[in-house]
């Protein structure tokens, strides 16, 4: 099938003025098929949500040089003008984001947020773009939404001001839907909604799903394809089940072995990564990962690991954790 | 909201009547008096008793107090030491042409002030921002009076553009209908008395405005700067919107909120410098009417003027807040 969304060699580079670029996504390429569930995952600053936000260009213009190609359906998304960009977004793809309260606008009723989009991209007038957005709402599972149309985002809980963003994004039926950590900011009890939304929807709709999130659980339960990220390169992508079966890059491995799991032993230890991101090394002359891996060897200090591919698993790896393992 | 509004009115009358307490204490702690202001060369303390005897002034404070308050309530603010004339009608008289001196230069403030301070966040760091930035600085260091002497100096004395003093030419014969010679022109359609008057009015107006204008645009930049880094504008771009709906519908209007209640407080400061450029531009309003006041000890016209403005302060606050209640949703009055 081809891709709906092809992501090549994506670099993202702040400058900040008398020192060197911070590179914060490295030569990121990764393609989602049409309707495909695919997940980005990785601790906070390994750069996922830099790369979801660069392939919708809501980085801003000054101080970032994105480079590589971002193509949706054939068309280079970083080769579009800002105006041209500005008729795709929220249409042919839009982002769902981590925090609903301080992602709505708190001064406009919910149904002008919603209503805005249809009036923007499918040119409705006032009457029909209402009536959609009540549909939508109730849609997204918001109780009584011709009511809610005129509510402000401060009246609603989190769960349903999640619930809002997801009518927004979902509006015009793009083929392509990013959602940045969508549960983080809501209760456990609502995250799982939420997900279980989103999954019913991106199969109703058609829509290809990048779910960004450092929670694997939200992984395991959504992602056909995982990327792990380490760093801002991607270090080990597979499908879902191979991913959790056999990790073989040591950061997943430490990822999977760091989650407390209901069915383990009694009075086991959860093994944490050490260290943190600060203690990367340059991945110009080696291994980010290596000062914080357990099975790194003198190589991994030296060289960079080049991404390799066997058997539809990428990894990114020296001295990686034996198939067999676990 | 009507209930807000009355309880904010209600709370206007203890503030005012501590704030007369206060005036009233304070005025007759000054040294000099209104007797010894008025005598000037020809005073003696006899001459000083027998005047001060005659204004009451010989009365322990709180006698004089408690005649000042039933007067009051009566709406009678006594009579100015100066004129003789009744304070309220004085002051009557005086107002229309410091509101419409002190409401066009606000209406400059906000007009320039709003879109300049959004155009300098847009481009931050930019040749406009670092234009703007500077010459707000500039707009704020200058006296008032300076710049009134400097505009008069050259817009009027040198090019002639604008007259460089007072509020109507002599040659122009208007009727005066409400006191207010712009709005006069327009009623009785007078439009050259109307234009006139404008033309008298541009010069004061630019001098007074050129503090509140560097004000808000310096808020109105902080703030969009604020608003243009915020979730929901991102949210907003994500959507795809157009530019413009972006601006008016998500960063305005939430920019605006800081702005409104640094507008309310340019007020007090409007009325402030007044004073100084109605000096400058000989304009026969209530900051003419301070001035003298406070040079010839003028109790009655003092305390009146001082609570006026206390009272317009207030007010124009209440404005604001409401203005909070229409803007932003999440405030319950």
């Amino acid at each position: 099938m081809t891709p709906l969304l092809e992501v090549d060699d994506l670099r993202v580079a702040f400058r900040r003025r008398g020192e060197p670029d911070t590179v914060a996504v490295d030569g990121v390429s990764f393609d989602v098929a049409p309707g495909q569930v695919i997940g980005l995952v990785g601790e906070s600053g390994c750069g996922k949500s830099v790369t979801a936000m660069a392939i919708m260009r809501l980085l801003p213009a000054r101080g970032v040089r994105v480079t590589g190609s971002v193509q949706l359906d054939g068309v280079d998304l970083l080769g579009l003008s800002e105006s041209q960009m500005r008729e795709r977004r929220g249409k042919d793809l839009s982002m769902v984001f981590q925090d609903p309260l301080s992602s709505l606008n708190p001064v406009i009723p919910i149904g002008l947020q919603v209503t805005e989009v249809l009036a923007r991209h499918r040119g409705m007038a006032k009457e029909p773009a209402r009536k959609a957005a009540a549909d939508l709402l109730e849609r997204v599972g918001i109780p009584d939404p011709r009511r809610r149309l005129g509510s402000y985002p401060h009246q609603l809980s989190g769960g349903m001001r999640q619930r809002a963003l997801i009518a927004i994004a979902l509006a015009c039926r793009p083929r392509l839907l990013i959602a940045d950590e969508p549960t983080t900011a809501l209760d456990v009890t609502i995250q799982a909604q939420i997900l279980e939304l989103l999954r019913e929807l991106v199969r109703e709709t058609g829509a290809a799903l990048i779910m960004i999130t450092h929670d694997l659980g939200v992984v395991a339960g959504l992602c056909e394809t995982v990327n792990v990220l380490y760093g801002g390169r991607i270090v080990e992508r597979a499908q879902r089940h191979r991913l959790f079966g056999t990790p073989r890059h040591p950061y997943t491995h430490g990822l999977l072995r760091s989650i407390p799991r209901l069915d383990a032993p009694s009075g086991e230890e959860l093994v944490a990564i050490r260290g943190s991101v600060v203690d990367n090394l340059p991945w110009e002359h080696a291994c980010a990962f290596a000062p914080r891996c357990p099975r790194a060897v003198d190589l991994c200090t030296g060289t960079t690991p080049l991404a390799e591919t066997s058997g539809g698993r990428l990894l990114r790896c020296h001295n990686p954790v034996p198939a067999s393992a676990e | 909201m009507l209930r807000f509004v009355l309880r904010r009115l209600v709370q206007v009358v203890p503030t005012l009547l501590l704030l007369s307490l206060l005036v009233f204490a304070w005025l007759r702690s000054l040294p000099g008096g209104p007797a010894s202001a008025f005598l000037g060369d020809r005073a003696t303390p006899e001459r000083i008793a027998e005047l001060n005897r005659v204004l009451g002034l010989d009365q322990p404070i709180f006698v004089q107090y408690g005649r000042f308050l039933g007067r009051v309530l009566t709406g009678d603010f006594g009579a100015s030491t100066i004129t003789g004339q009744p304070v309220l009608a004085e002051i009557g008289r005086a107002l229309p042409a410091t509101v419409e001196l002190s409401v066009l230069a606000l209406v400059i403030a906000v007009a320039l002030g709003i879109p300049l301070g959004y155009l300098a966040a847009q481009h931050r760091g930019g040749p406009v921002d670092i234009a703007t930035v500077i010459g707000t600085l500039i707009g704020v260091a200058v006296p008032v009076f300076f710049l009134g002497y400097l505009l008069k100096a050259f817009f009027a004395v040198e090019l002639g553009w604008f007259p460089p003093s007072g509020r109507l030419s002599i040659d122009v014969d208007a009727t005066n209908v409400t006191g207010f010679v712009v709005l006069d022109g327009l009623l009785t359609r007078e439009f050259d008395a109307s234009l006139d008057a404008l033309s008298h009015l541009v010069l004061p107006a630019v001098a007074l405005a050129t503090i509140p204008l560097a004000v808000i645009v310096r808020i109105t930049r902080a703030s969009v700067l604020d608003v243009l880094g915020s979730d929901f504008v991102r949210t907003a771009n994500s959507k795809g919107l157009a530019p413009g709906t972006v601006r008016s519908r998500h960063v305005l209007r939430n920019a605006l909120l800081p702005v409104s209640t640094t507008i309310g407080l340019q007020v007090g400061l409007l009325l402030a410098g007044a004073v100084l450029t109605e000096k400058v531009f000989v304009w026969g309003g209530i900051g003419t009417l301070l001035a003298d006041a406070i040079t010839l000890k003028d109790y009655p016209r003092l305390q009146a003027l001082l609570l006026l403005g206390a009272l317009v302060y207030v007010l124009v606050n209440l404005l604001v807040d409401l203005s909070y209640a229409i803007i932003d949703p999440r405030v319950r009055l």
